[in-house]
């Protein structure tokens, strides 16, 4: 009998379908891979079973007994237990006190430490860890120790489903193996554990079963063994490309290079080498979490390279201050509008001359910028909270525009942007690759990505893994993206 | 067509309300009310004289006002009264014939001085505003009476303090002038790009930040224009009251009350100027008022309390959303 049966799960938000009629069984000792694109429902299906959100439909069975959870703390109860990729531990204390955390043993009403360390013992030992103790304090432990001290924890709560979501996320290579240890011997253990990762190679390396999403919808349930990489990245994507999207620039418009970076690298970056060009719109493909934010940060001065040399129309240029590229002409539209694109309280004009008076620009005519932008709102005194998501967006991009950038990175150019205005920022950003600037895209949206870019870049794990001509098929880009080529 | 039409009235009123229209209101019902105890309040020299009195409090208000509407608070102006009266008088003490605008122009070095010093906390050390204002009131207090044990003695000069008592013309009083001179002042920043931009920060740092705005000099900008504008107020409250080490005592919250009521938004970004010293007026008005129906002006302290309580809580109301709510059936956190 399987351990954890979903049946006909379905979650909407706000009306949004994010999960519809999904099912997922999980045999005990077994490990099972939940994949899908950015956006696909792999971590709502997670939540939902995890007692954080409640399901609109559907049942949830663990040894055939249906349960509901109102609250985590239910489902903790009935043994399911969940890793998150943020991890959550208190750094002040002891490893023994998080684990025990909230549910300390006690005796004549004090908390029993030794009984505590004792048991956290017990468990590091049944795991073969022995880097640290039960009375080590967490903020003197690595990423890969805590995230044992969380699967300790969960072992403490006598877990027996386990929800890993990106594990390795924010592991390096040899703390990677090291897990890969870790979650076998939990399944020695019979312990069922779901295994989300974008990383195919985990995947493929670790698990038993595939359960593959995408758009909220259950694909198909593989089994591991069955399978290969080209299914799977197959399963993933396939859709159609069907929006309309303006022409791509013909060879006699691409320009001479505006920017180019040469082994780039800083932290969370290494070995970036990229050159945009005029009147060229360059995409940047690549899962969450592989680099494509910070690669627009460091080009634009906020968390800059440490290394690697960057030249902005031949000109060097090493940024340390987003203030320092704007005034070499870079510009950037950041991902998150509310918390760094705009100023909601204050009114379109104000947001649109903001670059400008930073930079005391004078003689901006803001009527104009907007209007080149297509801005529909009543007027430029009303604060821009009250503007629909895609107005929004445009404010961000007359605020750029002013400067008149060499170089336009957008990252997300149209999140939670409508359709309508969503086709108005695409012809715009192509409008603008043909007045000479030179343009990058970040989007997770692939269709988005291949319909607007010239050539796409793909990122992974920190570097560009590769680079595809225009018009890349979806499965091209998730291969690389994925690093299911190196599964061989 | 209606619906659209109530829609852009409602907003009108809206923004009306934001721009501090109630404090205009509650000012207006102020002065009605003290008109009723005392008919002979609104004979011209005795409005003047009112001005004049609530001269130093609308300046501080107008100070005040900048380091909010970017964000933060400055607790230290109060002090800084005190500090601008007793330096006036220990250097008449000890230059018996020191040149008033010298004396003058050493105070508001001074003061900018000390706000330059807040400033540079708040940017460059990173310590809160809060904290850092009220540790420099401390020091500053200490220093006083340090220096001064207790009470400061000699006297100020009658031409010095004409500023703070005597007229410019006719029977317009100094302080009339140099507050008007301040208010215009400010509305004039605010309505440059300097003033547009403070505001865009004290709305949202990051955006600013990553638009090329240098927050941290405007940080430093915003605490020396308050510390500038409190050695005004001293140089008006030395006038005036002469010397003591009680003058500017409690003066920093009289100005952040005064900012509340005007409707500025704590945590920065939203507020007018204008309203903020209509703030200072009320706050005035309504001493003036208590004192005339002889409540105690021991309970100042209470009913200000009371009152930037009660701003406060008013402008957090989501005034549309308390009318919606007897419509919504939907349990908070539902959502």
């Amino acid at each position: 009998m399987a351990l954890l049966t979903m049946t006909g799960i379905s979650k909407s938000f706000f009306g949004v379908p994010v999960l519809a009629d999904v099912d997922l069984s999980l045999a005990a000792g077994e490990v099972h891979a939940v994949v899908g694109e950015n956006g696909a429902g792999k971590s709502t299906l997670m939540k939902v079973l995890a007692g954080v959100h409640a399901p609109d439909a559907g049942t949830i069975e663990i040894d055939g007994h249906p349960v509901t959870f109102g609250h985590p703390s239910r489902a903790q109860a009935a043994g399911v237990a969940t890793i998150y990729q943020e991890l959550t531990l208190l750094p002040e204390r002891t490893v023994a006190e998080n684990i025990f955390l909230g549910r300390e043993p006690t005796r004549h009403g004090l908390i029993h430490r030794a009984a505590m360390d004792g048991r956290t013992a017990e468990l590091l030992g049944e795991l073969a860890e022995d880097s640290f103790g039960p009375r080590t304090p967490v903020r003197t432990l690595s990423v890969a120790q805590q995230q044992v001290v969380e699967i300790v924890k969960s072992l403490a709560t006598d877990a027996r489903i386990l929800i890993m979501d990106e594990p390795t996320a924010a592991l390096a290579d040899h703390e990677v193996e090291l897990l890969y240890a870790l979650v076998r011997r939990l399944a020695e253990r019979g312990l069922g554990i779901l295994y989300v990762s974008h990383r195919l190679r985990e995947v493929f390396d670790l698990s038993q079963q595939i359960t593959v999403l995408k758009d909220g919808r259950l694909v198909t349930t593989l089994r591991t063994a069955d399978t290969d990489v080209d299914q799977v990245v197959r399963a993933m994507v396939g859709r159609e490309l069907s929006a309309y999207y303006p022409d791509r620039a013909t060879p006699g418009e691409v320009g001479r290079p505006r920017l180019s970076v040469n082994g780039g690298r800083n932290a969370k970056l290494s070995g970036i080498d990229l050159e945009l060009r005029a009147g060229e719109v360059v995409g940047v493909a690549g899962l969450q979490g592989s680099g494509r934010t910070s690669l627009a940060r460091a080009m634009f001065g906020a968390g800059p390279f440490t290394a690697g040399e960057m030249r902005v129309d031949g000109a060097p240029l090493r940024p340390t201050a987003p203030r320092q590229a704007i005034h070499a002409g870079i510009a950037l539209v950041t991902e998150d509008r509310k918390a760094e694109g705009l100023a909601l309280r204050q009114t379109v004009r104000d947001n649109a001359l903001l670059v400008a008076r930073a930079t005391r620009r004078k003689g901006i005519a803001v009527g104009d910028v907007l209007e080149r932008v297509r801005l529909r709102a009543r007027g430029h005194d009303q604060p821009v909270r009250y503007l629909s998501g895609g107005n929004q967006q445009k404010v961000v991009i007359a605020k750029w525009l002013g400067m008149r950038p060499k170089v336009l990175i957008f990252d997300e150019p149209t999140r939670g942007v409508d359709v309508g205005a969503k086709a108005a920022i695409h012809d715009l950003v192509r409008e603008l690759a043909r007045d000479g600037m030179a343009v990058l895209i970040i989007s997770s949206e692939l269709p988005e990505l291949i319909g607007m870019s010239d050539r796409v870049l793909i990122m992974r794990e920190g570097s560009i893994a590769g680079e595809l001509p225009a018009g890349p098929s979806e499965e091209d880009i998730m291969r690389l993206a994925t690093g299911g080529r190196t599964n061989d | 067509m209606t619906a659209l039409a109530v829609d852009i009235r409602r907003e009108g009123l809206r923004r009306a309300l934001q721009a501090g229209a109630p404090v205009y209101l509650l000012l207006a019902a102020l002065l009605v009310a003290i008109a009723v105890a005392d008919p002979g309040f609104f004979e011209p020299d005795r409005l003047l004289a009112f001005a004049k009195r609530s001269a130093p409090l609308v300046i501080l208000a107008a100070g005040q006002y900048l380091v909010i509407v970017s964000g933060g608070y400055d607790l230290s102006v109060g002090s800084l009264v005190t500090v601008g009266v007793v330096v006036a008088a220990e250097t008449f003490n000890e230059f018996p014939g020191a040149p008033w605008p010298a004396v003058v122009a050493l105070l508001l070095a001074g003061g900018a001085l000390v706000g330059l010093a807040n400033g540079l906390i708040v940017a460059v050390l990173r310590v809160p505003s809060f904290i850092a204002t009220l540790g420099m009131m401390l020091i500053l207090e200490g220093a006083v009476f340090y220096w001064t044990q207790g009470s400061p003695h000699g006297s100020l000069p009658e031409d010095f303090r004409a500023l703070g008592r005597g007229n410019a013309v006719g029977s317009l009083p100094w302080a009339v002038v140099i507050c008007l001179a301040v208010g215009t002042a400010t509305v004039l920043l605010m309505r440059a790009a300097f003033g547009r931009t403070l505001l865009a920060t004290g709305d949202n740092e990051r955006a600013a930040a990553l638009a090329g705005v240098r927050v941290a000099r405007i940080r430093l900008a915003v605490f020396t224009l308050s510390g500038l504008a409190a050695a005004i107020a001293a140089v008006l409250v030395g006038g005036f009251s002469g010397i003591s080490a009680q003058a500017g005592r409690g003066d920093e919250f009289e100005a952040i009350t005064a900012v509340v009521l005007g409707g500025a938004a704590l945590g920065g970004g939203a507020g007018s100027v204008v309203a903020a010293m209509a703030g200072a007026f009320s706050l005035q008005a309504l001493f003036t008022l208590l004192n005339l129906h002889g409540v105690s002006g021991a309970l100042e302290s209470t009913v200000q309390g009371l009152i930037v309580i009660a701003a406060v809580w008013l402008g957090a109301v989501n005034w549309s959303r308390v009318r919606r709510r007897p419509a919504t059936t939907t349990p908070r956190g539902e959502a």
